[in-house]
């Protein structure tokens, strides 16, 4: 895609989450920017406590955000919003969220779980025409239409993410934001789930929002992806330039960690940890500073000299 | 290679739980040596049986479950026939130990880390008192926990998930086992501590000329670790040999498939490979390959007849009736095609 034609739907602007007040109060993200454009896949990958979940649960309004803003299609979506403009963020982003054992409800049927979104916004004229949609859903995501009777309990680990994925389709998104979707599953059945969200991309134009961290999953299945390190996005851009040329030490260690079904080269290869104290910020703090055209990084003059001396390799 | 010491050997193990008045079977007729100091890998999805198959080593089958046939040689015992708590005690840590995937429920949330290590120090190795407590200490620091001292009298939810999941290595290092067993060590944790919780495995099996059987579906991590691979299905290994055999060399089509199906090494663009179907209910008796309904490379006698292994070097044996002479020569998937071909470099590499 040419940056021209690129249509950008959601802007995150230097936007602050907190938790907790007083001596108590934790930063959890700590000024992010990003920008998500139609079509795209863009990733957001880090360790546990990083705040790329929390980065998520904002743009949907699950946690307010304490400073900066939200935009979706240019409108603000974050902090006081109008009737309105709440509905149509709710049709139009939604959720897949990591766990399918612990997202659906035990106590109710495929059928309502699936339409629990057409009830809240009434997004559906009668019966007749809630049960076709939830008819295409289940289709959609290659389950059968009758098994919308059932309960979630009957169902396997696999069945139970395309049902959460199914709850997400009937609203007609735009964008789906999802949240370690495969990370709770076997391997046999993450290719499955995968294969499905790909298919679904092509079929409605989603726009996805992938948080992981698994960089080898990211790597394949995202184009654009953001690497967040204690609720600071370290680097940015394109996912192949990432991958093929990462700047910050910290997206290197992440690279570096992910165990690569490969004998031969996975043998003798050192992993490599981060360490923050690697960087010299008291008298040169890091600023955003672009590599290349589409990847970003953190980092200050020397680190930026360094890189450009070809000193950071390996 | 030098001659191989086989420290445990299974022969033609049965396995089998009684649930409500049925009979599954989770272990198939396995027969596999385990040699001193390698490292096993044991790879196969959920509901595979690579945890029972490993669990029947130890005595730990739940209680409707049982071995119902086969041997399980260790020492000269035969692991198999024993029946008795008390018999299983002189087995369980002293000589073979386990860590588990869940570092917060193999840890007692009301004792102390230092005291939980402390009391495998006193059962295994005889020491007491101050004795007992500077050898924890030392067991603390040797699997890479910072300020021991101070750790030792801390609680297991002071402890973060890498730190925990080090405290239990330590635990299964203080029973001074021959073979330790490591059940999904590190799916719990994140991509970063995973790689740390590895390199520390492999650093105590050097120390202590540890035998170690991976239990995992993490092909990433059997890549880095295993020195063998064992693939299991529906409770039978159909295809064990050398690492890069089974990476390079793979023939039985479900290894196929496991590797294909990984995002590792897919095309950006291209749609993975996925495993159409379910795994068989084990509680019918399965005809022929278990795989077979689900194997695109399925040939009539996989629905008849179950294959036996065929051997394809002293070290990789494949239960696939693809390896008869008789059997036409079917092309693997791209993916496998890619891998063969590093198969020569491993060659040249020997």
């Amino acid at each position: 895609m040419s940056e021209e034609t690129r249509e950008k739907i959601l802007e995150v602007r230097d936007i602050h989450v907190s938790f907790g007040r007083g001596r108590k109060k934790f930063e959890a993200i700590k000024g992010v920017s990003f920008d998500i454009y139609k079509g795209e896949t863009f990733g957001l990958v880090g360790e546990s406590g990083s705040g790329k979940t929390t980065i998520g649960r904002a743009i949907i309004r699950i946690n307010p955000i304490t400073s900066g803003e939200i935009l979706y299609h240019g409108k603000r979506i974050s902090g006081r919003i109008d009737r309105e403009t709440n509905r149509n963020i709710i049709r139009n982003i939604q959720m897949i969220f990591q766990d399918p054992m612990a997202s659906l409800n035990e106590r109710a049927k495929v059928d309502y779980i699936v339409s629990e979104g057409l009830y809240n916004i009434g997004g559906f004229t009668d019966e007749k025409d809630r049960s076709e949609k939830v008819r295409k859903a289940m289709l959609d995501v290659g389950l059968p239409p009758e098994f919308a009777s059932r309960f979630p309990h009957e169902f396997s680990g696999g069945q139970r993410q395309r049902i959460g994925i199914a709850r997400t389709l009937i609203m007609n998104p735009e964008l789906v934001i999802a949240d370690e979707p495969i990370s709770a599953l076997d391997v046999s059945i993450r290719a499955q789930v995968l294969n499905l969200l790909t298919e679904l991309q092509k079929q409605y134009g989603l726009t996805y929002l992938f948080i992981a961290h698994d960089l080898s999953i990211m790597r394949f299945i995202t184009n654009r992806l953001g690497v967040i390190y204690k609720g600071v996005i370290v680097e940015m851009g394109d996912t192949e330039k990432i991958f093929q040329n990462a700047v910050h030490p910290y997206t290197r260690a992440l690279i570096s960690a992910i165990p690569q079904p490969d004998p031969l080269t996975e043998r003798d290869k050192r992993v490599y940890r981060y360490d923050p104290s690697v960087h010299h910020y008291e008298n040169d703090p890091p600023v955003w500073t672009e590599i290349e055209a589409d990847h970003f990084a953190l980092i200050n003059g020397e680190e930026k000299r360094a890189y450009e001396e070809g000193r950071v390799r390996g | 290679m030098e001659e191989k010491e086989v420290i445990l050997s299974v022969k033609d193990l049965n396995v089998i739980f009684d649930l409500r008045g049925q009979t599954l079977t989770a272990v198939r007729g396995i027969s596999l040596d385990v040699y001193r100091g390698e490292s096993l890998a044991i790879v196969g999805e959920s509901g595979s049986g690579k945890s029972v198959f490993t669990k029947s080593f130890m005595g730990m089958l739940d209680k409707n479950g049982r071995v119902s046939g086969g041997e399980i040689l260790y020492k000269g015992q035969d692991l198999a026939k024993f029946t008795t708590q008390k018999e299983w005690r002189e087995i369980r840590g002293k000589e073979i130990a386990m860590v588990f995937q869940d570092p917060m429920t193999s840890l007692n949330p009301l004792k102390t880390v230092g005291k939980q290590i402390c009391e495998a120090v006193m059962l295994h190795q005889g020491l007491r008192g101050r004795e007992a407590k500077e050898k924890t200490i030392e067991y603390l620091s040797d699997v890479g926990i910072t300020m021991p001292k101070l750790r030792y009298n801390q609680y297991p939810h002071e402890f973060s998930g890498g730190m925990r999941q080090r405290a239990v290595i330590a635990t299964a290092m203080a029973c001074n086992p021959e073979i330790l067993i490591c059940d999904e060590p590190t799916t719990a944790l994140d991509v970063t501590i995973q790689a740390q919780i590895i390199e520390l495995l492999r650093d105590m099996q050097k120390k202590y000329r540890l035998t170690i059987i991976y239990i995992t579906h993490d092909l990433g991590v059997v890549a880095k670790v295993a020195d063998r691979v064992a693939v299991m299905y529906a409770g039978d290994i159909v295809e064990v040999g050398t690492a890069y055999e089974v990476f390079y060399n793979a023939r039985h089509p479900y290894t196929w498939a496991l590797l294909s199906s990984l995002p590792q090494l897919g095309v950006k663009g291209e749609k993975l490979y996925s495993i159409e179907g379910t795994p068989p209910n084990l509680f019918m008796e399965i005809r022929g390959d278990a795989f077979a309904p689900r194997n695109p490379y399925a040939l009539k006698i996989d629905y008849e007849l179950r294959p036996p292994y065929f051997e394809v070097s002293p070290t990789h044996r494949v239960r696939s009736w693809l390896l008869d002479d008789r059997a036409p020569k079917v092309e693997p998937p791209a993916t496998i095609r890619r891998m063969l071909e590093r198969w020569k470099e491993v060659e040249a590499h020997e």
